[in-house]
């Protein structure tokens, strides 16, 4: 449970309560990851949290987090300088499966959730089976989509990246609606399509339904689920979600099987 | 001959598609086509709600005005979408902008003749309701969940 | 088993043991009485064990009666397990201070002498065992755990007394020892006197029993061994029917028994307290006046509301979803995610209940109305019945 000090080596900001640190382990390169699997990050002295890497996999002297500022650790990464040591774990869980991608790729991205997506659009991009990647990104407001640079290099690699807010003022030239509207005129083919799709649960149950009222199996429909994280090794039990231990059977899991089920389940 | 352009545009809008042709003749009588430029307004907030737009080309927001935030555009439709409801109720008046946001194609139905051929012919004003509810209930499904302001709040929870 | 495996001793004899594994460099570690129970604590011989002490429980009871009885071993469980010893309820993970301008993190190493345990319960080695299949599963083992699991001596005697909360027969986890342990004794006392019968387990345990005076069991005590094993499941104060029971509990989230049970608890985590195989831990960090950090790792509990912390929220903010989560991961969702289940039988959580809430009657109260409530179910007045009809 020991951490690795890396060095935050640089800081941008996404959004308001959003940034991207870049991380370079002290003395060495990244150790190897897959995209959508996450890191236990520590801030000395206030905590641990776990964040998805948010970088490609690649050999980068750095690797990415972006972080969303919710409470005291994710504070002080959020405003921990360049210069700032954190402590780094992992990686933990699975991920998006893209060596197994091919045919046509669905991407749905709410909010912060285009962070643990952003590796894995790259490597898609890059996959000679993958014949065509859509993006749909859902965000609060312009202010709030992240990435936006990325989007546009996307978009210029031949992804169909179309953004979607729920509330705008006419400056905005994108589309204001929910991000499950931005799906029915794509032109994916059902029987070919894998999807990857990270939000707030509820925008993931959405978006998984508009897929398979489309025809996508909901075994090629990957969602990235979240609970609290304390270990990243199945010891804690604090991620729990029903049969599943997250840290360690997700954060990514597939649509089919217990997870429809348990997206419904009242846990409150 | 222009009356049977319209009716093949009309078959082919989602809206309407797959609906028997007599029934499609009937409301392409109260059809035509129309073209905005980016900019145009097709509905303004508070006037007479006289037309039913199914979108073929081009996107329109759905705005309001703010004295303070300006307009605001509340939702986004595109090729495929209709714009426009307040013309199937009481007091058959708009209650928000439809802008252009670019050049756009449409088939705009009258109101007037649309009711009239529904309450005619009640089979036709069924199906047509039918349809036009469908899209109601997935635009209102999809406005309650914004409501919820999924991305951004889970402090408010 | 043959006769030669099974050797006596005497309470001399037992002395001899604890010494033994004194001698051999282990910490010996037994049953003792304090503040009124019967729980782990450090012994120099048989005179710290419980002799001629019973312990009575019921739901939400537990109460210690001494007789004359010459027995060390007849009585049931205590409130706490074994699990401390392997598992402590606060461990330091690591500590980190400036030096020269750099950080130092540091793990401390495993403290103490390897643990010799006499007495431990047939249901405590099974409840290590399923903690094995938590905190000793590789590829990630915690090394703290499975280094204090691997040194530890284990010494388990024959239930021969079951408490009014005990249910091992129904979790297949007792009355006898079965297997993961060193030695395991059954204590008889019949006309023929006062004695243990002693079996090895392991090299080591053969070992140290070989240094010991013995002798062969008889075929009459063997006999007797039996005997006393079936009256020892003939006493068990309850019983959990586990047909198909991970099916019933996934399939019945939304029975209002759920409801009714969450009226009741008090959300106080005493079962999770005394529950042998209860692994949560939140883990922590400190920073004292010189600015070095410790992460600690402490013994958790679901019921807390801060267990399924979220963003600034709870997941599970009713008592009923946290007795739910507690209840359903022991018998069904352990299953999915460490492919056993999560309960022993031991029948702590029943006797430390402070409102005597029973798992076993819970369990038989949904199992009586199974598939009434489920989803997907017509019954009228379903929890989930107007929900569903709702676009």
């Amino acid at each position: 449970m020991r951490p690795v000090l890396h060095r935050v080596v640089d800081r941008r900001r996404e959004s308001d309560d959003v940034v991207t640190l870049a991380l370079e382990p002290q003395g060495g390169r990244p150790w190897p990851f897959r995209a959508g699997q996450f890191h236990m990050l520590s801030a000395f002295g206030v905590g641990e949290a776990a964040i998805s890497v948010s970088s490609p996999p690649g050999d980068a002297p750095v690797v990415e987090h972006t972080v969303r500022d919710v409470g005291p650790v994710t504070h002080a990464m959020c405003t921990a300088p360049p210069g700032t040591l954190v402590g780094v774990r992992g990686p933990f869980g699975t991920d998006w499966g893209i060596e197994g991608a091919a045919g046509d790729v669905v991407v749905a991205a709410g909010g912060i959730g285009l962070a643990p997506l952003r590796g894995a659009i790259h490597q898609l991009l890059a996959s000679p089976r993958v014949e065509r990647v859509f993006v749909v990104v859902g965000a609060r407001s312009p202010a709030q989509v992240m990435f936006g640079e990325d989007l546009e290099v996307w978009a210029t690699r031949g992804a169909r990246v179309a953004v979607t807010v729920d509330v705008a003022d006419r400056g905005w030239r994108g589309h204001v609606g929910l991000v499950t509207s931005l799906l029915g005129p794509l032109e994916y083919d059902p029987a070919r399509t894998s999807a990857l799709v990270c939000g707030p649960e509820i925008m993931m149950r959405f978006t998984a339904r508009a897929l398979l009222d489309r025809g996508v199996e909901p075994s090629r429909i990957r969602i990235s689920l979240e609970r609290n994280m304390q270990c990243g090794l199945g010891w804690c039990g604090h991620c729990q979600l029903g049969p599943l231990l997250l840290c360690r059977d997700g954060p990514v899991v597939t649509y089919d099987g217990a997870v429809p089920g348990l997206l419904l389940e009242r846990e409150r | 001959m222009i009356r049977r352009d319209v009716a093949e545009v009309v078959t082919a809008h989602p809206l309407l598609s797959g609906l028997p042709a007599p029934i499609i003749e009937e409301l392409a009588g109260c059809a035509r086509n129309v073209a905005f430029e980016a900019g145009a307004l097709l509905l303004v907030e508070g006037s007479p709600a006289d037309t039913f737009y199914l979108l073929r080309r081009g996107r329109v927001a759905i705005e309001v005005r703010s004295p303070v935030r300006g307009p605001l555009v509340i939702e986004t439709t595109g090729p495929g979408d209709v714009v426009g409801w307040s013309w199937m109720v009481p007091p058959y008046r708009s209650q928000f902008d439809a802008r252009a946001l670019e050049p756009v194609g449409a088939v705009a139905l009258d109101a007037v003749c649309l009711r009239t051929k529904a309450a005619a012919d009640p089979s036709v004003g069924y199906l047509l309701l039918q349809r036009v509810s469908a899209v109601l209930i997935d635009r209102l499904q999809a406005t309650r969940l914004r409501l919820l302001d999924l991305y951004e709040a889970p402090l408010a929870r | 088993m043959g006769h030669d495996d099974v050797v006596v001793i005497d309470d001399v004899g037992l002395d001899g043991l604890i010494g033994a594994l004194r001698e051999a460099g282990f910490e010996p570690a037994g049953p003792v009485v304090r503040d009124g129970a019967i729980v782990p604590g450090a012994i120099r011989g048989v005179g710290d064990l419980p002799r001629g002490w019973h312990d009575r429980q019921a739901p939400g009871h537990y109460r210690l009666v001494h007789s004359d009885d010459r027995r060390y071993f007849a009585w049931a469980v205590g409130p706490a397990s074994w699990k401390a010893a392997v598992f402590p309820p606060v461990q330091e993970v690591w500590r980190a201070w400036e030096r020269d301008g750099a950080l130092v993190v540091s793990e401390p190493p495993v403290a103490g002498a390897p643990m010799a345990v006499i007495g431990a319960r047939p249901c405590e080695l099974a409840a290590l065992a399923v903690l094995d299949g938590v905190l000793g599963r590789p590829p990630v083992a915690d090394p703290g755990y499975e280094t204090r699991r691997e040194r530890a001596f284990l010494v388990v005697v024959d239930c021969a007394e079951p408490g009014g909360s005990c249910f091992c027969t129904s979790m297949g986890t007792g009355p006898a020892a079965a297997d993961g342990f060193d030695l395991a004794l059954t204590e008889l006392d019949d006309e023929a006197g006062h004695r243990f019968l002693v079996r090895a387990g392991t090299d080591r345990g053969a070992r140290v029993l070989s240094a010991l005076a013995t002798r062969p069991a008889t075929d009459a005590e063997l006999g007797a061994r039996e005997d006393l094993l079936e009256r020892a499941r003939a006493a068990m104060g309850r019983s959990l029917d586990t047909d198909d029971l991970p099916g019933l509990l996934a399939r019945n989230l939304e029975h209002p028994r759920w409801d009714e049970v969450a009226a009741r608890c008090l959300a106080c985590g005493n079962c999770t307290s005394v529950c042998p195989t209860c692994f949560c831990s939140d883990v922590r960090d400190t920073t004292d006046v010189t600015g070095e950090v410790r992460r600690t790792r402490t013994w958790a509990s679901c019921f807390d509301l801060d267990h399924s912390y979220l963003h600034g929220n709870a997941v599970r903010s009713s008592t009923r979803a946290r007795y739910r989560q507690w209840m359903t991961h022991k018998l069904s969702t352990w299953w999915d995610q460490f492919g056993m289940s999560g309960c022993v039988g031991c029948g702590r959580c029943i006797t430390w209940c402070p409102v005597g809430i029973d798992l076993t009657e819970e369990a038989a109260a949904i199992r009586a109305s199974d598939g009434t409530f489920g989803p997907g179910s017509t019954a009228a007045g379903a929890p989930t019945g107007s929900a569903r009809v709702a676009p």
